[in-house]
Parts: C-alpha cells; sequence; structure tokens
C-alpha cells in the first residue's frame, strides 16, 4: 500500500527537510519501516527502545488517532495519509 | 545552531482572544496553538494570522498537553494556507511567565515560538521565548493597538 507520511517540521530535517514523503506497507508499523530503510534518522524519534510507538509522538490514520485502532498493526490502504504529531506539552 | 529571534506579532483580537482562552481555563492551565508564515529552513518571520485554542488534555493545573486532534485540525488548517504551526501558548495559573523546567525539557520544536501566559497577578502577562537544545531566550512581543 503506498501512503502519504506528513512529518511535523522537527522530523524533516531527517527526510531531507521534506513536510511529506511516500512510504509502502500493509500496516502502520510496515510503513514506518520503510520510512525508516529511507530516512534511517526518523528511528529513535519514531519508536521506543522497546519498538512500540514513541511516546513523544501521535500517529494519525487520516482522522483517527492509531492509539485507539490497533496501534503499530492498524491497517493501512493505498491513499491514506499517516500524520506524525509532536506531542505539545509542558508543565 | 544560533537563535533566531523574530518579534511575535499579534492583533489585538488575537491577543485578547489567546488571553480569554486562558481565563477560560482556569482553574487549570489553558493551551493553543499559532499558525503563520514560515521562511527559509521553517523560520516563523514573527507574523500570527490565526490562533486556535486547544484543548488540555492533562485537564491539570499543573501541566498541559494540547489534544492531539486539535493539532491535527490546526496544522491541516494552517497548511492549506500554505502556512505552518509556529508555536504554542500556555498559561501559567500561579506562576510567572517564564518556562518551566517542564516546559524547556518537554520543548520539541527548535523553530516553535512558545507563549506564556500569566494569571498570577489581576492583569495578565504575556511572554514569548525560543526554546531550544536546553536554552531559553525571551523574544520580543508587539500587540498592534496595545
Amino acid at each position: 500500500m503506498a501512503v502519504d507520511v506528513k512529518l511535523p517540521t522537527l522530523l524533516r530535517v531527517h527526510a531531507g527537510g521534506e513536510s511529506s514523503v511516500a512510504a509502502d506497507g500493509a500496516t502502520v508499523g510496515e510503513v514506518f519501516a520503510d520510512l525508516i530503510a529511507h530516512h534511517p534518522g526518523l528511528a529513535s524519534n519514531l519508536l521506543g527502545d522497546d519498538g512500540a510507538l514513541h511516546k513523544f509522538v501521535n500517529v494519525y490514520r487520516n482522522d483517527d488517532d492509531i492509539r485507539y485502532l490497533d496501534a503499530l498493526a492498524t491497517l493501512v490502504a493505498d491513499g491514506d495519509v499517516i500524520s506524525i504529531l509532536p506531542a505539545v506539552a509542558g508543565g | 545552531m544560533p537563535f533566531v529571534a523574530p518579534t511575535l506579532r499579534l492583533s489585538l483580537a488575537q491577543y485578547r482572544g489567546i488571553v480569554a482562552h486562558c481565563y477560560d481555563g482556569l482553574p487549570s492551565e489553558a493551551c493553543g496553538v499559532l499558525a503563520g508564515p514560515v521562511e527559509g529552513a521553517g523560520e516563523p518571520t514573527g507574523d500570527v494570522t490565526e490562533i486556535y485554542a486547544c484543548t488540555n488534555a492533562d485537564a491539570s493545573a499543573r501541566t498541559y498537553t494540547v489534544d492531539s486532534r486539535d493539532l491535527l485540525r490546526a496544522m491541516r488548517d494552517a497548511e492549506s494556507r500554505g502556512e505552518e504551526l509556529i508555536g504554542v501558548w500556555h498559561s501559567h495559573t500561579h506562576t510567572d511567565a517564564y518556562p518551566s523546567e517542564t516546559d524547556v525539557r518537554q520543548a520539541m520544536e527548535p523553530n516553535w515560538v512558545y507563549v506564556l501566559v500569566s494569571l498570577k497577578q489581576a492583569e495578565p502577562v504575556v511572554r514569548a521565548y525560543r526554546i531550544r537544545d536546553g536554552n531559553t531566550a525571551e523574544i520580543d512581543v508587539d500587540v498592534a493597538g496595545l
């Protein structure tokens, strides 16, 4: 499945400055693996040491937060848009 | 990387909208994001074209997290105009308009402007900062007509 992955500004430096990159996979996890294969600098920003989604990013498949779907096992379809958002937080 | 320090320029309506959202959020901290034009490698010019009042997902008087759905909506709206999100504001209900240790540690976007609104005194205090690699630098806030 070919999807479009939208990157927040802080991650674009790891993807040649692009705000949006194409990637392939049947699940969000596969899309991330493909993305990381092409842009290795993204790895530590997307996934934690345990291989799960990093707690400081939120990922949406179109309009849905994947944490409330099947997380990295969430299925994707051709033309889906995967949006990666930073956790904007403080005290 | 050196700090680039644009002046944050707000209209009076934007300024009032930001402050009003902070009072509306009491007793919790309130938060929202700012959109505007960027240049070069994503540096904001300091102009603000839209403010987006967001839900504090923490619903806390001590911390804030911008609701990610609100963030996504704001990001899409900004991008539809060829702009970017350029910063975030949040309130400090009982402390000064200065980034807390938590604010500095969790500041993820080196290009963003971090706006602090203190509600500690009778009059609100609004200040803005760049936060990069653990360093904080205040930038000017210019409110048209104030």
